[in-house]
C-alpha cells in the first residue's frame, strides 16, 4: 500500500517536472517582447466595444469576467473561513 | 479594549466622511478613472477600520450587525453572477447594455476625452456589486478578528 502510493506519488512529481522543464525551455528570449497583437486589439477596440473610458477597467470585468468572478469568489471564501473560525469561540 | 482618547476620536469623526466620499466616487467611476470596486471597496472598508480602532469594536457591534454584513457581501456576489448570467443570449458576461438607450448606455468619443459617468453598460454596475461585496466582507473580517480580540484581552 505504502509503495503504491509513493509510486504514485514519484510518477505525478516526473511530470510535473516534465512540464516545468518544457515551459522555462520554451521561454520567449529575455529582452524580446511577445506578441503583442491582443494589447493592440484591446487599445484600439475596448473604448468602442464596451464604452468605458478606463481601459483597464473594461479588461478585468468584460474581457476577462471569469477572472473577477474567481477574485470575488476568493474573498469570499476568505470571508466565510474567518467568520466561521471565530465564531466558534463566541460560544464557549 | 476600549475606546480611545477624545482627540483620536474627533480627528476619526471628521476624517471619516471624506474617507467615504473618497471610496464611494473610486467605486462609482471605475469605468472612467483608475480604480474600481475592489480599490475602493478597500478605501471605505479602511475607512470603517478606523472607526474601529478609534471605538471599540462593541460599539460598532452596536451600530453594524455582523449577519447583516454577511447579507450585504452575499447580495454583491449575487448581484455580479446574475448581472453576468444576463447576457447569457450571447454569452456570458456579454456587456448587453453598450450601444442601448438604456441606463449606462451610451459610448464615449474614440481617442482621450473626459468621458461621461453614464457610459460603459453594465460595468459600473458590476464595479457597485464587487465594491459591496469588498466593504462588507474586509470591513466583517476586521471587525470579527478586533471583537474575538477584545474578548481574549478581557478574560486575562
Amino acid at each position: 500500500m505504502k509503495n503504491a502510493r509513493n509510486l504514485i506519488a514519484v510518477i505525478a512529481l516526473a511530470i510535473c517536472a516534465v512540464f516545468l522543464i518544457f515551459s522555462s525551455i520554451m521561454m520567449h528570449p529575455f529582452g524580446k517582447p511577445s506578441d503583442s497583437s491582443m494589447d493592440d486589439y484591446i487599445i484600439s477596440n475596448a473604448q468602442n466595444e464596451t464604452g468605458a473610458n478606463n481601459a483597464v477597467t473594461s479588461v478585468v470585468f468584460d474581457y476577462r469576467g471569469f477572472d473577477t468572478l474567481g477574485e470575488a469568489t476568493v474573498l469570499f471564501t476568505a470571508v466565510a473561513g474567518v467568520i466561521m473560525l471565530f465564531r466558534r469561540e463566541k460560544h464557549e | 479594549m476600549s475606546e480611545m482618547s477624545k482627540i483620536v476620536r474627533t480627528i476619526s469623526n471628521s476624517l471619516f466622511p471624506f474617507i467615504m466620499i473618497y471610496g464611494l466616487y473610486v467605486i462609482m467611476h471605475g469605468h472612467l478613472t483608475p480604480g474600481g470596486g475592489f480599490q475602493g471597496g478597500a478605501v471605505v472598508a479602511s475607512g470603517c477600520a478606523l472607526m474601529l480602532v478609534a471605538y471599540s469594536s462593541e460599539w460598532v457591534f452596536k451600530k453594524v450587525k455582523e449577519s447583516n454584513l454577511s447579507v450585504l457581501e452575499s447580495i454583491g456576489a449575487i448581484g455580479f453572477i446574475s448581472l453576468a448570467f444576463l447576457g447569457i443570449g450571447v454569452t456570458f458576461f456579454y456587456n448587453f447594455l453598450v450601444g442601448s438607450n438604456l441606463l449606462f448606455g451610451e459610448i464615449p468619443p474614440a481617442g482621450p476625452n473626459t468621458g461621461n459617468l453614464n457610459t460603459a453598460g453594465l460595468l459600473p454596475l458590476m464595479n457597485l456589486s464587487v465594491g459591496l461585496k469588498v466593504i462588507a466582507g474586509l470591513f466583517a473580517i476586521v471587525a470579527v478578528m478586533a471583537f474575538v480580540a477584545s474578548r481574549g484581552m478581557r478574560k486575562k
